[in-house]
């Protein structure tokens, strides 16, 4: 072997990366529940009978999918106290990251209620039900299952973009292990390790997605 | 802008028609699929429509129920629905009136666009309960008994992916009842289904003009049907009524050209 | 200072990150695509090791971060005795990376080929290469030029991260610049406006016009 693999180092270092690993979790479940709800009035504005807040943010929508992450996490951070805002890096941090996502969800929330035929809005439209009632009890839940896989993949992609958060201090895992790497000049325990625990969340993650998304299916009777 | 004030506020007299066009036009862009169209039907009376595609027949029911429309008034029992009354006259109705005025109406679809994610029963108690206010309890026996009379109470928990199309129509069928509706429409309710299926269907449609004091509209493929049971036929070419009558007349002695070839046209295919 | 002045001041120096990026972008979108179509075809061979070795390589790629994966090749393989460049772990980072997404896209672009292509390309005893690469491939690059399209935008994002291991690419020009001026919202929105630019007027009309030639190569326009 042409490297050294320290284990008494692994075992040293081990704990503050569980620990980060909790911050990491955090970062993604606060971000994701941003993007949850910030990506619904998205959507739900591009259904209004406005057509210039359609094409508005529409256009807001494309800017956010098609400029990166990084850039956009400097961006808040950086123009906040430029125009007086002293924003916290955790808070600058969740801004970015979950309004860069609710651009993604919007179009996923988009496509899962453009999934659902016609016929059924006839159908409510038939039954004279409210529009209230016409999304909330027959399109949502038969867009659900259409958007689950989409959702699932980016609760994914959310978890995996949030080492970029390290960027600006905020000290999740990708953060704990370039401080280990500057403190110890060691780079190959805590990188290799910062990648094996990204493995052991996200693949259980991305499988308890898929098993839920056929549990949905099959408690919502569409198969 | 069209001048309102030749359009009443409501009918009135004795023999209010349950559905009435009045000078109707229906336009999708530039293409007018609908023009001038008056016809009046009475309370408990079954007209079908019949008509090449493209004549405009699906547009008449679509009219009452879905679409809006550019030109004219259509009342229902001496009620505006297309339009509300304001300051004395007659405005386009809002979303909200649009609704509440086609209460009354029912619906039922070519491709039976029962609710995937519910069962029979729930779909027939849905408009029950979530429009109407009934209480779950209520809407149940309603629609169970209305699931008895379309021949489908042994399938009321399933879902429609597990319904042959037959059965999903007639799902649909006791679903549009469960309004109590005093007009129905139907929209090529058998030209989805496979041949062996289709009479289960035309014969619950057969029991309600029996049974039912309901006003029907329907478009339909099926000449023979629509003879047995309309008190009255309307053949539709080019956005008008070409040619109308009770069914032995326009089927048997049909006066216009236009649909003798329509008819000709029919039966070959046969 | 004007937003004028300081795009004329600072104007060259996003000009040269924006370059480096374009080339970071190309080289990297090369790799993705070469990744995609192999690891994309072992994972469709009935070969358990092939097909396991592609697996593998997809769910390591998709199962953790690019940035940990670039780091990864920057500082950890020179201890394997496989010293990259900067500027070289920049793209082959971001270009396995991507490429591992893209052989998903490769695997379902060529299972969405219906059945009967199979059965008519081995009809005329067709050899198993010939069968892909002349009938199968075709069809199936057509299905999955859409979903290219977005993976080429999230590798043109994916290429910003170079700047974190010091290649001067855009973002990397930015944050110097906001480092000496401390106009932020002018430094990092004028870099956001260069972004959107090259997806929406370089890479995605680029992707469609793709889509129209392959359309028409297939005779499906109308």
């Amino acid at each position: 072997m042409m490297f050294d693999w320290r284990w008494d180092f692994t075992w040293e270092i081990l704990p503050r990366l569980i620990s980060a690993t909790a911050n990491t979790l955090l970062a993604a479940g606060a971000g994701y529940g941003i993007a949850i709800v910030l990506g619904l009035v998205l959507a739900l504005s591009q259904r209004t009978p406005y057509r210039l807040l359609t094409l508005v943010v529409r256009e807001f929508v494309e800017f956010i999918r098609s400029t990166p992450l990084v850039l956009q996490i400097f961006f808040v951070f950086f123009v906040g106290p430029q125009i007086g805002i002293r924003l916290s890096p955790w808070t600058s941090g969740m801004i970015a990251i979950g309004l860069h996502y609710s651009a993604y969800l919007s179009e996923v929330y988009r496509g899962g209620l453009n999934s659902v035929p016609v016929g059924q809005w006839e159908a409510c439209s038939a039954l004279s039900l409210s529009t209230r009632k016409t999304y909330w009890r027959i399109i949502i839940p038969q867009a659900l299952p259409a958007c689950f896989a989409g959702m699932g993949n980016y609760l994914v992609g959310i978890l995996k973009d949030t080492p970029m958060l390290s960027v600006i201090g905020v000290a999740e895992l990708m953060h704990t292990a370039n401080a280990i790497g500057s403190e110890s000049y060691r780079f190959l325990e805590p990188y290799t390790l910062v990648g094996i625990i990204f493995l052991l969340v996200s693949l259980p993650t991305a499988g308890l997605v898929r098993i839920s998304e056929m549990w949905v299916r099959r408690k919502l009777g569409v198969y | 802008m069209e001048d309102m004030s030749r359009y009443p506020l409501q009918l009135e007299g004795a023999d209010v028609p349950m559905v009435s066009f009045k000078n109707v036009t229906k336009a999708y862009g530039s293409l007018t699929v609908l023009e001038n169209l008056d016809l009046d039907i009475r309370e408990g009376e079954m007209v079908s429509v019949i008509g090449p595609s493209g004549s405009g027949k699906t547009t008449v029911l679509r009219m009452l129920m879905l679409e809006r429309i550019q030109q004219g008034v259509i009342y229902v029992n001496g009620k505006p629905i297309t339009h509300m009354e304001k300051n004395g006259g007659l405005v386009p109705a809002d979303d909200k009136y649009l609704r509440k005025a086609r209460e009354p109406i029912g619906m039922c679809f070519q491709h039976f666009n029962l609710f995937p994610h519910m069962t029979a029963l729930q779909n027939c108690m849905e408009g029950p309960v979530q429009v109407l206010g009934m209480s779950k309890r209520a809407a149940r026996e309603r629609s169970e008994d209305l699931l008895e009379l379309v021949g489908m109470i042994d399938k009321k928990d399933q879902h429609p992916s597990r319904l042959s199309g037959g059965q999903q129509q007639r799902v649909a069928i006791a679903r549009a009842l469960a309004m109590r509706p005093k007009v129905m429409l139907f929209d090529e309710v058998t030209s989805a289904l496979d041949p062996e299926v289709i009479g289960e269907v035309t014969n619950v449609i057969k029991k309600l003009v029996a049974e039912h004091n309901l006003t029907m509209l329907m478009v339909t493929h099926q000449m023979g049907f629509a003879k047995d049971i309309s008190d009255r036929v309307c053949f539709f070419f080019g956005g008008k009524i070409e040619e109308q009558g009770p069914p032995e007349q326009l089927f048997d002695h049909p006066q216009k050209e236009r649909t003798q070839q329509f008819l000709s046209a029919v039966k070959s295919a046969d | 200072m004007s937003y004028w002045e300081f795009l004329v001041e600072q104007g060259p120096r996003f000009v040269d990150g924006a370059l480096i990026t374009a080339v970071q972008f190309a080289l990297a979108a090369v790799l993705a695509i070469a990744i995609a179509l192999l690891a994309g075809l072992m994972k469709l061979s009935s070969n358990p090791l092939i097909k396991g070795s592609a697996v593998i390589y997809i769910e390591l790629f998709r199962g953790t971060s690019l940035l940990v994966q670039l780091y990864w090749i920057f500082f950890v393989l020179p201890l394997f005795g496989l010293t990259l460049e900067k500027f070289t772990a920049g793209f082959v980072a971001v270009g396995m990376n991507l490429g591992a997404y893209g052989a998903e896209l490769v695997r379902g672009g060529i299972q969405s080929v219906p059945r009967g292509q199979w059965e008519a390309a081995y009809s005329l005893s067709m050899s198993p290469a010939k069968r892909m690469w002349r009938i199968i491939l075709p069809q199936a690059l057509l299905n999955m030029l859409p979903p290219w399209g977005n993976l080429l935008i999230e590798l043109l994002k994916g290429t910003a991260l170079v700047s974190l291991i010091s290649v001067a690419d855009l973002m990397f020009e930015a944050k110097q610049i906001n480092g000496s001026t401390y106009l932020s919202a002018q430094t990092f929105g004028t870099a956001l406006i260069i972004y959107y630019l090259f997806a929406r007027v370089l890479v995605t009309p680029f992707m469609r016009w793709l889509e129209q030639v392959m359309l028409r190569k297939l005779g499906r326009t109308e």
